[in-house]
């Protein structure tokens, strides 16, 4: 759903590309951050961002990282296949 | 009260409830509408209207993209699939929706290549190994969605992958709005704007919402708080006799959305004259097509598609339901011939549905709930199907 997953970028792993290796609850898989690529909101390794749909879209905070972490698992189910659908990607 | 002890901060919440019975006019009906699914899910998972107060209502918007799309392109989608040589490639979400002929799932089990992907990137790396094969992107979703798929038509391109297309069907979340405000049947106080969809596109494009209708907007986020916090913002508003566009979510959401997105959905899609969505009919400029620059890569183009117009089920009343005119389970059909393992309309399906909400969390599912958490009970096929259909999270 709309949901939208925060993940820690931890590897920039094609600068062609814009492709970025992004950490969230164990998991890390490839995304596209071209859509924050430059201006106020370019990311790097060590930022934070929300992930919707294999593209990073949004630049957010770490303190806030965690806090939508914690009402993510409070879901439950949704969050769960939310997360398993990020599993099954194989972004290169 | 049931869940307000599980919120990230309980004191909070109930100060916000409180305060927003202190803004209320005495016997005045206020009707909200948050427009995003992902609220709607919110709201009816956390039973947030237990903790408004009788005068409050909140009404469910159309922003659900499985929800919206329309019968018609659903029977497009499985033409495509059915095609001998394509693989057809989908949220999850879509697989589930009825067409005339069926749902994806069906036409995968009468021998269609169906297969779920995460991302429009994960369908073109299918396409990137199978380059004897059609690897079509069923596209889907509002502007949080769209730019994905410009970023994977531009890569598209510059790798050349002959055999890629996408079958375009992103809309745009303004026209909806408008044509609920022009809608006679409801009358609406003010909006809870949708957090994702406004990370791309600002809060610009709601402006006219506040100067032409009076009618405040406050652009929420998801979370149990994000939507009180919210609601509490439009009913200071109205109380105040202001109608503006204010931010809930700055966390998330920057005033001019995210330029690159909106660069990357310019160059590659324009606006259709017209497209119709599920129970709202026909809106014009509200949903978006490739470019001729990306005509390569149309899957409308490439393929004979049916494109009939094909009448929602008699018994379907989303369309009232995603305009907030009724409430899901004031359907005839809700919960009986219609839930999630055999839905009859898209508010069913996914996730973000105001139907599969209250299906699965509403007043009355308690004791479905119970069934399934026990794996003895004499309702295990029913629970296994409802699992699977609440599997595969949506797309906002
Ligand atoms: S219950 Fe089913 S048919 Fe009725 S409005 Fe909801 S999804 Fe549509």
């Amino acid at each position: 759903m709309c949901l939208g997953i925060p993940g820690k970028i931890v590897e920039i792993v094609d600068l062609d590309n814009r492709t970025a290796k992004i950490e969230v609850s164990g998991v890390r898989r490839n995304v596209d951050v071209g859509l924050l690529w430059d201006g106020p909101d370019a990311v790097g390794v060590g930022d934070w961002v929300l992930i919707h749909v294999g593209f990073a879209i949004s630049r957010i905070d770490e303190g806030e990282a965690g806090q939508m972490l914690s009402a993510l698992r409070a879901l439950g189910e949704p969050w769960e296949e939310e997360l398993a659908d990020l599993e099954s990607s194989a972004i290169e | 009260m049931r869940f307000v002890d599980e919120y990230r901060d309980p004191a909070l919440a109930r100060r916000l409830a409180e305060e927003i019975a202190g803004l209320v006019e005495p016997g005045r009906h206020y009707k909200l509408m948050e427009v995003c699914g992902g609220q709607t899910h919110t709201i009816v998972r956390w039973s947030l209207p237990e903790l408004l107060p009788a005068g409050v209502e909140l009404v469910h918007g159309p922003g659900c993209p499985v929800c919206v799309i329309p019968m018609g392109r659903q029977d497009d989608a499985i033409a495509i699939a059915e095609r001998p040589g394509v693989i057809f490639t989908t949220f999850g979400d879509m697989m589930r929706v009825p067409s005339s002929n069926g749902s994806l799932l069906d036409a995968k089990a009468r021998g269609a290549d169906v297969r779920m992907v995460y991302s429009p990137l994960d369908a073109l790396k299918v396409a990137r190994e199978n380059p004897d094969r059609e690897v079509v992107f069923f596209a889907i979703g509002f502007e949080t969605t769209a730019p994905s798929t410009a970023l994977t038509l531009r890569r598209a391109r510059s790798e050349r992958v002959g055999n890629f297309s996408v079958f375009c069907n992103h809309v745009t979340i303004i026209p909806a709005i408008k044509a609920i405000l022009d809608s006679p049947d409801l009358r609406l106080d003010g909006f809870i704007g949708p957090g994702h969809v406004s990370t791309v596109i600002g809060l610009n494009p709601y402006r006219f919402i506040a100067r032409d209708h009076g009618k405040p907007v406050v652009v929420s986020g998801f979370e149990p708080l994000d939507v009180l916090q919210g609601t509490q913002m439009v009913m200071r508003q109205l109380a105040e006799g202001r109608s503006e566009v204010e931010n809930q979510y700055l966390r998330v959401v920057r005033e001019q959305g995210n330029p690159l997105a909106l660069e990357a959905i310019a160059e590659t899609m324009e606006l259709r004259s017209t497209f119709e969505w599920r129970g709202l009919g026909f809106i014009s400029q509200s949903a978006l097509k490739l470019r001729p620059a990306y005509a390569e890569f149309d899957a409308e183009r490439r393929f004979e598609v049916p494109g009939v117009r094909v009448a929602d089920p008699k018994a379907c009343q989303c369309g009232e339901v995603l305009k907030g005119v009724i409430r899901p389970w004031e359907c005839k059909v809700f919960g009986t011939a219609c839930t999630p393992e055999r839905p009859i309309g898209t508010c069913m399906v996914s996730s973000e549905g105001a139907c599969a909400a209250y299906y699965n969390y509403g007043r009355h599912a308690g004791r479905r709930r119970l069934d399934r958490s026990r794996p003895d009970s004499d309702a295990p096929a029913h629970a296994a199907a409802a699992d699977a259909a609440s599997a595969a999270g949506g797309r906002g």
